[in-house]
C-alpha cells in the first residue's frame, strides 16, 4: 500500500510545471505523510483488532447442508485362525444352548463383523445412535439402533429402541472393543454372548461424589434367556446399580449387581436330534467389577485392568422332549471369569483370562419320574460338567485406531475334548474418533 | 422387578434431601482452565478439574468418578478443537444433566474464541492423530488466555447473572495483573527469540510461536504417535546438521524418548510444566508462565 502511494505521489511530482513546483512539492509531501500516518493508524487498528477477535474461521465449520453429517465411523475386523475341534460344532456341555453367535472363530481366513456406527444428536433433546453389523455370510444385522434423552436432568436419561443392556460389565462394551477376540464363557452361556433386546432403559445417576448409578430395563425379550412370545406386555426386565470411584489419581473402579427376569415361552433346541423346549421363569444374577490402574493416571505408557464377573442364574418350569414328554424342570447354574491386561510400553499390551462355568443343579421330571427317556438322553442339559478355558493374548496397537492382536485359548467347554485355538486378529477404525466407555 | 419403584422412590427421596449449592458449580476437563475458572470466580464457584498435569489430555476415560461430577455441574470448560473427543460426549450422555450438552450455556470450549493455528489442510489419519480445526494446545499464549478469561467471564455472568458485577471486577483485575505480566514475560523472554529446541508432540506451538524459538524437530514422527528408534534415529542425525539447544518435554510425556535424544545430542532435556500443578512452581497461571520461562532461560544463557 505504501509503495503505491510512494508512485501516486511520484507520477504526480512529475507531472506538475517547474514554476508551481516547490510549493506544491511541500504540500503534496504532508499529504503524503498524512496518507502514510492514517494508512499505518489503519493497520494497527487491523492488527489489534485481528489480536483481540478471533478471526471468523476460528469458530466456524463447514457450512451447507452436510455440516449436519452425523458422527460416523467404520469398523473392519477379520481373523485368521486354527483349532483342534471344529468349531461349527461348538457346544458347552452341561448348558442349554444359548443360540447366540458364541462358536469359536471359524478356520481358515475370515472377515469378521464389520461395524457402521452412526451417531448423533437429534435435537436439544434426543442423541441417537446406529450400530449395524454387516456379518462375513452378506447379511445386515441391526446390533444397536435406539434414542437417549439428554434434557430429563436430575440425573435421568431414558433409553429406548435396540441396545446393549446395562447389566454386567462387559454386556455395554462392544465387540470391537473387547480385550479377548471372543466373549468369556459366562456369556456364551448365560447370555448367547451378550444381551440387546429391543425396549426401554431408564437410568439414575445419584449426585453423589461417589459413583452411584441405578437403572431399569424393559424388554421384548426377542432373545436368550428369552424368547420371542406374540403378546402384549414386557417379557423380560432388568435391574442394576453400579458404584465407582477413584482411588488416588491412579486407580479407577466400577463394580455392580444386576439381575435379570424372563419368561421364555418353547425356548428350543436341538440335542442328539430330538428337539427339548423349556417354558417358565429364568432368572440371572450378576456381579461384576473392574479396576484400572495407570501411574499418575496417564495411561499412556503403561496401564493395568483387572476384571472379573460372577453369574448365578435359576430357572424353573416345564421341560418338552421330542414333542412327547414334558414334567417339571429346574436348574441352578452359575459362571465367572476374570481377566487381566497389562500394557507394558506404549502400543504393547498383553492379556490373560480364565474362564470357569459351574454345572450346577439340574432336576429334570422327565428322567426323575420315568418318563421314559434317561439322562443320557440330555447330554448338554445334564452333564455334570464344569467347562473351563485359558487364554492368552497380546496386542499391538500403532494407533487408537487400529489393533492386532494374537490370540491362544485351550478351551474345554466340551465334556472329555480339548481345543487349542489360536488366532490372529485386526481391529481397524475408520471415521470419527470413537468413545470407548470406561 | 417388584423393587423397582421403591428404588426409585428412595433415589427420588434422596435427591429432595439433597443441599443445593449456590455457588457456579464449574467441571474444568484440563487444570488450566480450572486456574483460570478460579481466577475469575474467586470463592464463589466450586470447581472440580478433570485431568491433572500428569495426564495426556488426549487419552483420558470417562471413569465413573468424572461421570459422577459431571451430574451436577452447571458449566464444563473444555479446550474444544477435538481434544476430549474420546471422554467428553461420553460424559455429556451419560451424566444425565442437560446443561453440559453441546450446544447449552453450561458447555464452554475455550478454542472457539481463540485463532487456531496449524489447521491442517488436509484431514487425513495417515497424517497421525491430526485435529481438524487446528492446534488446541492454545493455553501456552498468554494472549490466548487474555481472550478466554473475557469469554468465560461473559459465560459465568450468563450463568449466575447475580455474580455479573463480582466475575466482571476479578476479570478486570485478573486482566491488568496478567497485561502486567505479560510485558514482563515478553521483556525478559528477550535471549529466548530463534532458540532452536526439539518438542515432543506439537502441544508447544503457542509457546513457540509467542516467544517466537524455533522448533527444530519433534519426537513424535507423527502426531500422537509414539516416538520410533526409526526416528529417533533420524532425528539425531538431523539435530548434528541444525543444532539444537534442548528437548522439551511436558510433565506428562514419557520421559526417555528425550532423554535418550538429549544424550545423543549432547544437549539437556527441559521439563515444562505444560499446565497447571505441573511443576511445583506451576500453581497457578502466572507460576506456570514464570516457571516456563525460567526453565527456558536456564538452557539459553
Amino acid at each position: 500500500m505504501f509503495r503505491k502511494l510512494c508512485c501516486a505521489a511520484a507520477l504526480v511530482t512529475a507531472a506538475v510545471p517547474a514554476s508551481a513546483q516547490d510549493a506544491e512539492l511541500s504540500k503534496l509531501r504532508e499529504a503524503l505523510r498524512q496518507l502514510q500516518q492514517q494508512v499505518q493508524e489503519l493497520e494497527k487498528r487491523l492488527a489489534d483488532a485481528e489480536n483481540r477477535k478471533p478471526p471468523a474461521q476460528a469458530a466456524a465449520r463447514p457450512a451447507g447442508s452436510n455440516a449436519f453429517n452425523p458422527d460416523i465411523s467404520v469398523i473392519l475386523q477379520g481373523t485368521v485362525a486354527r483349532s483342534t475341534l471344529d468349531p461349527n460344532t461348538y457346544q458347552i456341555s452341561g448348558f442349554a444352548p444359548s443360540g447366540g453367535e458364541v462358536a469359536p472363530a471359524p478356520r481358515s481366513f475370515n472377515l469378521g463383523e464389520s461395524e457402521l456406527i452412526i451417531t448423533s444428536n437429534v435435537d436439544p433433546y434426543f442423541r441417537g445412535q446406529l450400530v449395524a453389523a454387516l456379518t462375513p455370510d452378506n447379511e445386515l444385522e441391526v446390533e444397536e439402533a435406539f434414542f437417549q434423552t439428554l434434557a430429563l436432568g436430575r440425573g435421568f436419561t431414558l433409553k429406548g429402541g435396540r441396545f446393549l443392556s446395562g447389566i454386567g460389565y462387559q454386556n455395554e462394551i462392544h465387540q470391537h472393543a473387547w480385550d479377548f477376540q471372543d466373549a468369556p464363557l459366562a456369556y456364551k452361556a448365560f447370555l448367547g454372548g451378550r444381551l440387546n433386546d429391543d425396549g426401554v432403559q431408564l437410568r439414575w445417576l445419584a449426585p453423589t461424589d461417589l459413583f452411584i448409578e441405578l437403572g431399569a430395563e424393559l424388554g421384548r425379550g426377542r432373545a436368550f434367556p428369552g424368547t420371542d412370545r406374540n403378546r402384549n406386555g414386557a417379557n423380560m426386565g432388568s435391574l442394576f446399580g453400579h458404584v465407582g470411584g477413584d482411588i488416588g489419581a491412579s486407580t479407577a473402579w466400577r463394580a455392580g449387581l444386576s439381575y435379570l427376569s424372563a419368561s421364555p415361552q418353547d425356548r428350543a433346541f436341538t440335542d442328539l436330534g430330538t428337539t427339548q423346549s423349556f417354558s417358565g421363569e429364568s432368572r440371572t444374577w450378576i456381579a461384576d467389577f473392574i479396576l484400572k490402574w495407570a501411574p499418575n493416571g496417564n495411561a499412556s505408557v503403561t496401564n493395568f485392568k483387572l476384571q472379573g464377573e460372577y453369574f448365578r442364574r435359576h430357572e424353573s418350569g416345564t421341560l418338552t422332549f421330542a414333542d412327547t414328554f414334558t414334567d417339571a424342570y429346574a436348574s441352578r447354574q452359575s459362571g465367572w471369569y476374570t481377566q487381566a491386561l497389562y500394557q507394558f510400553m506404549p502400543r504393547w499390551r498383553v492379556g490373560y483370562r480364565y474362564d470357569r462355568l459351574d454345572h450346577g443343579t439340574v432336576d429334570n421330571g422327565i428322567v426323575a419320574n420315568g418318563l421314559g427317556p434317561t439322562a443320557a438322553d440330555f447330554p448338554l442339559l445334564m452333564t455334570d460338567y464344569n467347562p473351563t478355558r485359558n487364554t492368552a493374548m497380546v496386542d499391538w496397537n500403532p494407533t487408537e485406531f487400529s489393533r492386532w492382536r494374537l490370540q491362544y485359548a485351550v478351551d474345554k467347554s466340551r465334556v472329555g475334548l480339548t481345543d487349542n485355538q489360536l488366532l490372529l486378529q485386526y481391529i481397524l477404525s475408520l471415521g470419527a474418533h470413537g468413545a470407548h466407555k470406561f | 422387578m417388584k423393587s423397582l419403584p421403591a428404588s426409585f422412590l428412595c433415589s427420588i427421596l434422596l435427591m429432595a434431601a439433597w443441599p443445593a449449592f449456590a455457588a457456579l458449580n464449574i467441571l474444568a476437563c484440563e487444570p488450566e482452565w480450572g486456574a483460570l475458572a478460579k481466577e475469575i470466580g474467586g470463592d464463589r464457584v466450586r470447581i472440580n478439574t478433570a485431568t491433572t498435569a500428569l495426564q495426556d489430555p488426549h487419552r483420558i476415560e470417562a471413569r465413573p468418578s468424572l461421570i459422577a461430577r459431571a451430574r451436577d455441574a452447571d458449566l464444563m470448560v473444555c479446550t474444544g478443537a477435538e481434544l476430549e473427543v474420546g471422554w467428553v460426549p461420553l460424559l455429556q450422555a451419560q451424566s444425565g444433566n442437560p446443561k453440559i450438552q453441546v450446544g447449552q450455556p453450561g458447555f464452554f470450549e475455550a478454542a472457539s474464541v481463540v485463532p487456531l493455528l496449524e489447521r491442517p489442510e488436509r484431514v487425513d489419519r495417515s497424517l497421525g492423530d491430526v485435529h481438524p480445526s487446528g492446534n488446541p494446545h492454545i493455553h501456552l499464549d498468554p494472549r490466548n488466555i487474555e481472550r478466554v478469561a473475557s469469554a468465560l467471564q461473559e459465560r459465568m455472568s450468563q450463568l449466575d447473572a447475580a455474580q455479573t458485577a463480582y466475575y466482571q471486577d476479578r476479570e478486570k483485575q485478573f486482566l491488568s495483573r496478567w497485561r502486567e505480566a505479560m510485558a514482563r514475560w515478553e521483556k525478559i523472554a528477550a535471549p529466548l527469540k530463534g532458540l532452536p529446541l526439539v518438542v515432543y508432540h506439537k502441544d508447544l506451538s503457542y509457546l513457540i510461536g509467542w516467544l517466537g524459538l524455533r522448533e527444530v524437530g519433534a519426537l513424535e514422527p507423527k502426531p500422537g504417535l509414539p516416538p520410533s528408534t526409526a526416528h529417533l534415529t533420524q532425528l539425531v542425525a538431523q539435530l548434528k546438521r541444525t543444532p539444537a539447544k534442548a528437548v522439551l518435554r511436558s510433565a506428562y510425556n514419557d520421559p526417555r524418548p528425550a532423554q535418550w535424544l538429549a544424550g545423543q545430542a549432547g544437549i539437556p532435556t527441559v521439563l515444562l510444566p505444560f499446565t497447571v500443578g505441573g511443576t511445583d512452581k506451576a500453581g497457578d497461571l502466572f507460576g506456570l508462565y514464570e516457571d516456563t520461562l525460567n526453565r527456558l532461560l536456564a538452557v539459553a544463557n
